[in-house]
Parts: C-alpha cells; sequence; structure tokens
C-alpha cells in the first residue's frame, strides 16, 4: 500500500475530511454543451467569506484542496484566495480552462506552489474544442496557456470529456498531451444539468465507444486485467462503502452549501450559517451518507460487480436514491468485462437484446 | 561547532493526522509522514531556534531520550528532509518567509 493509501485509510479511520473541492464561482466565459452548471451569479461568498472557510478547512484536517468552478479567474480575488490556502500549507490543485492564464497568471500560481493545474480540452483541433466551449478562440487561448505554464515548470494535466461530439478526436487530442509535456484524463462521464435537466445526457457516448475505450492500452494499460470477471464479492465487499464522498472527501458550492461531492447535489448544510466542522460530523445528511455500507444497497449488494465496479452514490442518488445502482456505471461495468450487473439484469438491459435461455435438449 | 537553523520550505503542503504530520512538496511531490518525534522538530523549525535547542528542550523533555540519541536521529532527519527541499538548512538564522513572498522552486 502507497504512502498515500495508508493516509486515505487514516483519513477514513478518523473522520477526517482529507479532499475537499470547492467552486468559488459558477460564472464562465465558456459555455460548454456537456455543462451542468448554472452560470448566473447567485450570491457567492466574499473574499473575506471564503478565507474564513479555508482557515476552518484547515483546522478540520483538510489536505488536499481543489479550487473550481464555473471559471476561478472569473473572479478577481482568485489568486489572493489561493495565497491564502497556501499560507495555510494545503496542497492546491486548480481546475481552469486557462483561457485567462496569461504569463503573470502562471508565474504567481508556480511562486505560490500550487500543486497542479487541470485543464479542460476536448479537441486537437481548435474548431472542434471551439463548438464544444462556444467560445471562439478559445481552443488557441487554452493551448498556450499550458505552455505557460509548463514554462513555470508547474504540472499540468489535459482533461478531456469524451462525448458523442468528440469522440473521433481522443487520440488526437492524447496526443496534443504528449506534445505540450502533460499528463492526460480522460473521462466519459456526463451528468444531469443542477436544475434536473437530463438533456445533456444525449451527448453520452454509447455502449459501442464505451467498449471501444475499454480495449485501448493507451488509456487502460492491460486490457486482459483492466476487462478481467470480476473477483468473488465476499463479506469485505459487503462490509466496504462506495466512495470517499462524505468520508474524506466533500464538495462546497460558491453560495457555502455543503454536499458530500459534487457530483452528489444532497444539500447538508450551508458554512455561512454553520460551522464546518458542524456539517461535517453532526449533519444528518452527512452521517446518513456515511452509513451506507455496500450490503446496505438493496440490488448492488447482489450484483457480481460489487467489489470493482465504480457505482457513484451522487449519480444514484440523481436518479432516485442513494442506495440505488448508478445506470451509467453499471453499463461501464458491463461493457468492461461483458457482465452484466444485477441492475441490467433486473431491467433487461444487458446486451440490447433477450438474454439466452438454456432450453431443454430435444432427443 | 557552528549551529544549525531549520526552517519549513514555503513550498510544501502540510498538515496534522492523528498526531502525524503529512508533508508533501509541491516541487516533486515527494510525500512524507512524520512520526512523532519528527513532527515536533518539524514544529519547532521556525528559522530563528537552533537544532540543539530543539533537540533538547522538546525531543528530550517529551520523548524521554538520551540527547546524543537524539540529537544523531534529529540530523538525519533533518538531513533527508533538507535532500527534497522541505526543510531550509543553515548556520544562519533564516528569514520567515511564507508561499509566493519569496522566489522558491
Amino acid at each position: 500500500m502507497s504512502l498515500l493509501a495508508e493516509m486515505n485509510e487514516r483519513a477514513f479511520d478518523l473522520g477526517i475530511p482529507l479532499t475537499v473541492h470547492i467552486d468559488v464561482t459558477y460564472r464562465c466565459n465558456e459555455r460548454c454543451v456537456h455543462c451542468y452548471l448554472d452560470h448566473d451569479d447567485k450570491g457567492e461568498m466574499t473574499t473575506q467569506e471564503i478565507k474564513n472557510v479555508l482557515d476552518q478547512l484547515a483546522d478540520a484536517g483538510v489536505f488536499f484542496l481543489v479550487f473550481s468552478g464555473g471559471e476561478v479567474f472569473m473572479r478577481r480575488d482568485f489568486l489572493e484566495l489561493v495565497e491564502h490556502a497556501r499560507k495555510l500549507q494545503f496542497n492546491v490543485k486548480v481546475k481552469t480552462n486557462g483561457v485567462m492564464i496569461h504569463e503573470a497568471e502562471a508565474r504567481r500560481m508556480r511562486e505560490l506552489g500550487v500543486e497542479q493545474v487541470q485543464l479542460s480540452v476536448y479537441s486537437h483541433r481548435p474548431e472542434v474544442h471551439d463548438a464544444i466551449t462556444k467560445l471562439p478562440g478559445s481552443f488557441k487561448r487554452t493551448v498556450d496557456s499550458i505552455r505557460f505554464l509548463r514554462s513555470q515548470g508547474l504540472k499540468v494535466t489535459l482533461s478531456n470529456v469524451l462525448m458523442t461530439v468528440n469522440r473521433h478526436d481522443q487520440q488526437g487530442t492524447h496526443a496534443l498531451a504528449k506534445e505540450l509535456g502533460v499528463s492526460y484524463t480522460l473521462d466519459p462521464t456526463v451528468t444531469p444539468k443542477m436544475d434536473g435537466d437530463t438533456s445533456i445526457l444525449n451527448l453520452r457516448l454509447d455502449s459501442d465507444h464505451l467498449e471501444v475505450l475499454f480495449q485501448d492500452t493507451t488509456l487502460v494499460g492491460d486490457v486482459d486485467e483492466y476487462c478481467k470477471p470480476p473477483d468473488p464479492v465476499d463479506d469485505n465487499v459487503l462490509e466496504g462503502y462506495s466512495c470517499s464522498a462524505g468520508h474524506t472527501a466533500c464538495y462546497i458550492s460558491p453560495y457555502g452549501d455543503v454536499f458530500p461531492c459534487v457530483q452528489f447535489p444532497l444539500p447538508t448544510g450551508n458554512v455561512r450559517r454553520q460551522k464546518f466542522s458542524d456539517i461535517w460530523y453532526h449533519s444528518p445528511q452527512m452521517e446518513e451518507v456515511r452509513s451506507i455500507k455496500v450490503k446496505d444497497l438493496p440490488v448492488c449488494s447482489t450484483c457480481t460487480h460489487a467489489g470493482s465496479c465504480s457505482r457513484c452514490p451522487g449519480l444514484a442518488y440523481m436518479e432516485g436514491s442513494m442506495r440505488g445502482p448508478s445506470t451509467t456505471d453499471c453499463e461501464k461495468s458491463f461493457h468492461r468485462t461483458g457482465i452484466p450487473s444485477a441492475n441490467m439484469l433486473r431491467k433487461g438491459m444487458a446486451a440490447g437484446g433477450p438474454l439466452v435461455q438454456i432450453l431443454p435438449i430435444t432427443v | 561547532m557552528p549551529e544549525t537553523y531549520i526552517a519549513r520550505s514555503p513550498s510544501i503542503a502540510a498538515r496534522l493526522l492523528g498526531g502525524e504530520m503529512m508533508v508533501m512538496s509541491a516541487v516533486d511531490s515527494t510525500f512524507f509522514t512524520l512520526n512523532e518525534v519528527a513532527t515536533v522538530i518539524w514544529q519547532s523549525a521556525d528559522g530563528q531556534t537552533p537544532l540543539s535547542q530543539i533537540v533538547v528542550h522538546k525531543v528530550c523533555q517529551e520523548f524521554e531520550v538520551a540527547p546524543d540519541d537524539a540529537r544523531a536521529d534529529a540530523e538525519h532527519f533533518v538531513h533527508e528532509l533538507s535532500q527534497h527541499g522541505i526543510l531550509l538548512v543553515s548556520d544562519q538564522p533564516i528569514p520567515a518567509t511564507t508561499p509566493g513572498t519569496a522566489e522558491h522552486k
């Protein structure tokens, strides 16, 4: 076990929120076709309010702090917030589209000791990227910012959300990351909008394209290992939990609302009215999330994928129950291994047709 | 024998977790966890207090170890962390710095 994994386990046992993701704004200069956010400002926390929250997070033991949005640089005080966070000795990661990062911003982030900057790039072709962001010229500005950041020696990750509209460009985008000398991450997850609108789910990759991804050695490494049938489900699996949401991680919105995760829109409290530690330790919603073990999931506890599935309780919550299946993760498990999930079998969704029945042999 | 002064680098991230300090370098992402003794030395590394005094007044008093053993362990620990740029070491007092107030790689 790595040292970091040990620390995660320790934080889990102690109930410490090791990682907090804070969106400092929902405003953005791009209008990405798949974005789940409402970009209107409905009363963001002030500079002082956020600094106060950061003080509380440090006291609570938070180590990894992710600044995101919206576009973080839409706030004029963003680097002041980063400076405050670094004085509190957080490990700081910044998620941005990079459009407003020039040499000065890149230099300042390096001076402040930002650990990593993650930028969204959807294609190696400017016309495709710009069509997705709906901001003409955004590809050039984002790639320029990556070069500024790299020239300062900062660690940069290029993050690609793969959808129907950019699926042909995956390899080209990966090659662009290599050319720029940065890490590359790929995520095929598209989530419903915050207001529950599911229209953007049409952008999700279909099953054939997911299967192609899972067979790509440049993305998954050893395909045989990655796609192997799941290990048998044992008591360790059933006594375990789905993910770190509410256990060692949580999310704070620009309005001070606290959720178990950015993908888990269950309100648990608000730092404008309550202390963070009171929400983290005593919110009934947070306590409920923490109480749910795999054995408590009516469908998933019976599933052969229970020990290896990426089941997201937040997506399950958006589907209707935090104890229910997350269909998109069921599909990923199925397309990765060829073995249908319990939820798919229940709904008759596997392989797009009826399951083969064992028929009596006619003699 | 000249004194040794130690200060925490402004390029690190650090947090106490269940009595042990987690430290990560923003330069090379090296991750350390410090045991209780090392944590006390780390927390005392203000750039102004000589290492010898940290050993005598903090380590020996809190952990009941012999001064010579404590000093040898402390010097080994300081050397290791300084190799990763996590601790700054000097034979002169080190001025306080915070992230962004001084050039650091």
